[in-house]
């Protein structure tokens, strides 16, 4: 590799943290709000009633608010592919590249076509037309979310493709299996309906607005109404897609499933941690330490997570690095120093094959038997395929902590608007206010866990981020991180406070 | 009117009529210049496009990722 910034690196996953994390602001809330004010304009096409039309126009105009600061801010994330990360953005070739042509084109075309007809057409078109503009303007959205996921499923699963060492590309031998990977249906299930509860606590969070200020209290309560109906369903949806994203983890990213659960030793009928003691500012000593302190766990909870059976084995990080076999299942993870070789290998074949390629051609078979490994021949110690485990693991925690309260929650939400009158329960109201903020942390929790426990990979075992970045200078890097660190705050300032006023003068 | 004509006073009228929209259209319009004007132009090169040649893409990332590796 050549003498590349190491600090170059931290600036541009920095950056890319930054930027992915402002735009995952907008989108959890169009997918949910679409839904919400899909079933209220359905309410609306079924019974006539005038009330209906009103609140769908109210929960669309906030819709057209969120759609429109989220415009173009995925964008970015192209550009910093292109300089931040070119040898990665090369390497991945047209896999990468399909599915987010595919977004492009469906994104523009449906979305524009159909939001167009959504905001312009209540008094043009007619109500079953507007009612299916409404439908596919949040059909559009979520597809287009759906190839955004495949895309980024590719790096954490990457299948579908062979390296061609011609071109230096991954090169895709099966649309169909990077469309249809098992980790990419799993992964789109899970961010789709748990987004619906961002929406659905969005509406509650306004809805509860109103009735503080005792407004709008008939649009408010069958708001919340509905809101809880499909917060309540989008939880249970999020609790077993979760579980299922999470059996996918166990079997292709078990690293990243040892450093969610801060697991330095693994063993059969493992326990599921609760919480335990890990310094949220330091990488555990999990080389020397038996177990995270003060460790608070559900008995062979893991096991039954990550293997379906209550004795499943279990690896941790040590044996992850030194290898295993489990018994019962046969599964072999090579140690680390033997995955090592494989990838020296494959280097050193690629490099061969380059100088000469038609005298070295036996080589590609070598280059194609080791590639799998491929990102392991640039890693120098062990320490580097750790992720770093705090952020893992308490972003796990936060992420299912807050999750469970959503789940009781619209529970408790559904039952009062069924039983009584909830204009009178401040407490509820400030309650439903309360959930907005922690609607987000728990969202971006969710890709903080993915992405960090992906660490030190863009692509899986393939390519370190340090061989993927750019050889630009990290001052670069650091400039542009702070102009978006600006420009993003400066947005969002302007995107809550025209939320807010619609809210407020509604 | 013919289709296309209906088409585009759908979205003349629509425009138009627009309140809270066209606040948001500014803020868009300001958005997009920044993004594509100022941070495209001056931040976000295409990296192996400038220090590329022509067709010489993949030779310039194998020398950047392994090629002079030790």
């Amino acid at each position: 590799m050549n003498n590349i910034d190491l600090a170059s690196v931290d600036w541009a996953r920095a950056q890319f943290a930054l930027t992915a994390i402002y735009h995952w602001l907008f989108v959890p809330l169009t997918l949910g709000l679409a839904v919400i004010m899909g079933i209220m304009e359905t309410i609306y096409y079924r019974t006539g009633k005038e009330f209906w039309k009103e609140a769908s126009v109210f929960w669309q105009r906030l819709f057209g608010i969120n759609f429109a600061m989220g415009v173009a801010t995925g964008i970015i994330l192209e550009f910093e592919f292109g300089t931040n990360w070119s040898n990665y953005s090369w390497f991945v070739g047209d896999i990468f590249g399909a599915p987010l042509a595919v977004e492009g084109i469906v994104a523009f075309f449906m979305e524009s076509t159909f939001v167009a007809v959504m905001f312009f057409g209540w008094q043009k078109v007619s109500r079953g037309f507007h009612l299916t503009a409404t439908w596919l303007s949040g059909l559009g959205a979520t597809f287009s979310a759906w190839w955004i996921l495949v895309a980024n499923s590719w790096m954490q699963y990457p299948v579908g493709c062979q390296f061609n060492p011609d071109t230096m590309r991954n090169e895709m031998t099966s649309f169909a299996d990077v469309a249809l990977s098992p980790f990419a249906i799993d992964k789109f299930c899970h961010t789709v309906t748990s987004s619906w509860i961002v929406g659905a606590v969005f509406v509650v969070a306004v809805s509860c607005y109103f009735l503080l200020k005792k407004k709008h209290e008939e649009l408010a309560k069958k708001s919340i109404h509905i809101a809880a109906m499909v917060g309540l369903a989008a939880s249970l949806l999020a609790l077993y897609t979760g579980d299922e994203s999470a059996y996918k983890v166990a079997q292709v990213q078990p690293m990243k499933l040892a450093a969610m659960e801060a697991l330095y030793n693994g063993s059969e009928s493992q326990g599921l941690t609760v919480i335990a003691a890990v310094n949220p500012f330091a990488q555990p000593d999990y080389a020397n330490e038996e177990e995270a302190p003060l460790k608070l766990e559900v008995p062979c909870m893991l096991s039954v997570l990550a293997t379906r059976t209550v004795d499943g084995y279990v690896p941790g990080i040590n044996d992850l690095i030194n290898g295993y076999t489990d018994e019962k299942t046969g599964r072999t993870e090579l140690p680390l120093s033997e995955k090592i070789e494989r990838g020296q290998k494959a280097i050193a074949a690629l490099q061969a094959y380059r100088k000469d390629p038609q005298a070295n051609a036996g080589l590609a078979d070598e280059i194609a038997a080791n590639m799998p490994y491929f990102g392991y021949g640039f890693v120098r110690s062990a320490e580097e395929i750790v992720p770093y485990v705090p952020i893992c693991f308490y972003a796990f925690r936060v992420m299912v902590g807050l999750g469970s309260l959503f789940l009781l929650f619209f529970a408790v939400l559904l039952f009062l608007t069924l039983r009584k009158d909830i204009a009178g329960m401040k407490w509820l109201h400030w309650a439903g206010i309360a959930m907005l903020p922690l609607a987000y942390v728990c969202s971006e929790s969710g890709w903080i866990v993915a992405e960090m426990g992906r660490q030190p990979w863009t692509i899986q075992d393939m390519l370190p981020t340090w061989a993927s970045v750019s050889n630009i200078a990290s001052a670069e890097v650091m400039t542009t991180f702070f102009i978006f660190l600006a420009l993003f705050t400066g947005l969002l300032v302007v995107e809550v406070s025209i939320m807010c006023k619609q809210i407020k003068n509604y | 009117m013919s289709l296309i004509g209906r088409i585009v006073n759908f979205y003349v009228e629509g425009f138009r009529g627009m309140t809270i929209g066209r606040t948001l259209w500014a803020v868009i319009i300001v958005k997009l210049i920044i993004i594509f004007l100022i941070l495209k132009l001056l931040f976000f090169p295409n990296f192996i496009g400038e220090h590329a040649d022509e067709g010489g893409e993949a030779e310039f990332v194998f020398e950047q990722v392994v090629g002079n590796r030790e």
